[in-house]
Order: structure tokens, then sequence, then C-alpha cells
């Protein structure tokens, strides 16, 4: 039992996702990059990475540079991005 | 085919020219169509002085290239060309340059067209504005009037 629960924690110490902030959500956030140790889904990451701020209504998200969903599943070595909408052009 | 971002001024149409002077399509294309996109004084907020463009540099490049294959597969384009800037703008600075090449002028129109729009939706950049009052990230995208 000791020794599988050490598996796990040393699983998840192994995990490493990566998390981006842009814009507007960089400056509310305060920060650009946060690198978090574990994340279910991009819902989570986002709790962890603001400390349980309230996630904007028009939030868009993406996983390893494409768009995604709140729900969408992270697995070790995503990189995760939180954005207002885009105003380019 | 060819898409970047530039962290430095753009001239549209040197870049236009440059661009033509490097094809090997002269008497294939009967239509060249472009957009300009260039920034004004102005918004919702009066005398904007300058603005500061943020993009995301892995994505933005992605979805560039995305979007250029995408316009390629839609339309038979000979060529296209999308340079987007980032960094510090100055009205009357060119923001974004989209060029297409086509046989006849239908094509080359109506990718130009569908490429700006799709952009401004979904390539990231984001535009923060600034006057005297101070400085506002710009919400969303007009409707183009």
């Amino acid at each position: 039992m000791v020794s599988s629960n050490f598996k796990l924690a040393e699983t998840i110490n192994q995990m490493s996702i990566q998390v981006k902030f842009f814009a507007s959500l960089r400056e509310k956030v305060g920060h650009n990059d946060v690198e978090l140790a574990s994340a279910q889904n991009a819902l989570e990451a986002w709790q962890l990475a603001t400390n349980n701020m309230t996630a904007p209504e028009n939030l868009l998200v993406a996983i390893n540079l494409d768009y995604a969903k709140l729900e969408s599943t992270l697995n070790d070595g995503d990189e995760v991005a939180f954005f207002p909408p885009v105003t380019g052009g | 085919m060819s898409s970047w971002v530039s962290e430095t001024s753009i001239e549209p149409w040197s870049l236009i020219a440059e661009q033509q002077s490097k094809q090997t399509i002269q008497g294939e294309f009967g239509a060249t169509a472009t957009f300009i996109g260039t920034m004004r004084d102005f918004s919702d907020r009066p005398d904007i002085s300058r603005m500061l463009l943020e993009h995301y540099p892995a994505m933005t490049s992605r979805y560039l290239d995305k979007l250029e294959q995408s316009a390629r597969e839609k339309w038979a384009l000979l060529d296209c060309l999308i340079v987007h800037r980032v960094g510090e703008v100055t009205p009357g600075d060119a923001i974004v340059v989209i060029a297409c090449w086509s046989a006849h002028r239908r094509a080359a129109l109506d990718a130009c067209n569908w490429l700006i729009e799709e952009l401004k939706h979904q390539a990231p950049f984001w535009k923060k504005e600034f006057n005297a009052q101070g400085g506002e990230w710009v919400t969303g995208n007009t409707d183009g009037h």
C-alpha cells in the first residue's frame, strides 16, 4: 500500500502542465506563466493557476495551440492558455 | 505562400511588390486582391495616440499557416501573403497586409475577404489602445460596418 501511494505521488510529481495567460487576463491574474504539477482539465488548471478566480463568460481556452474547452482533458506536458476574445487584424 | 508576424513597422505596398517579384506565376494570374488594415486615431474613445498589439507567438504562427492552407483548399489561389504587425503602433501604421493572387478575380477577392474575417476571429492577437486617459484593451471586433 505504501509502495503504491509512493508511486502515485511520484507520478503526480512528474507531471507538468504549463499555463499561460494573455492580454487583459494576464493583467488581471497578475502573471504570464504558471507550471502546475497536475490538472485533470482546463477548468481545474484555471482554478489552480488563478487561486479560484471566477472564469469570465467569454474566456477562451487553447490546449497545445488549438482552441479547446474548459472541460477538455489535460495530459502530462500539455500547454494550456487562457485569453479573452481575440481582436487582431 | 507566406505568412508571418512582424515586430517592426511594415510597408504594405513594398511587401506586396516584394512577394510578387519572387513569384514564378507571371502570366498565370489575372487578379490580385489586397487588404491593408491601418491603425485609426479613434475607436469608441477619441484621440487614440498609440496601440499595443500582443499575441501568442506559437499559436499565431500556427493559425496564420492554418488560415493560409484553408484558403488554398477553398479557392484556386496561385499565391497568398499574410503579414501581421505586433508591438507598439501609432495611427497611420499598417497592422495587417493580406494579398491573394489567382487566375480570375472571384477567387482572389473572396479569399482575401475570408482571410481577414477569419484572422480577426481566430488568430490570437489582442489590441490595447492608449489615449490621454490611459490604456484600455479592445474587447471585440467591429462588424466591419
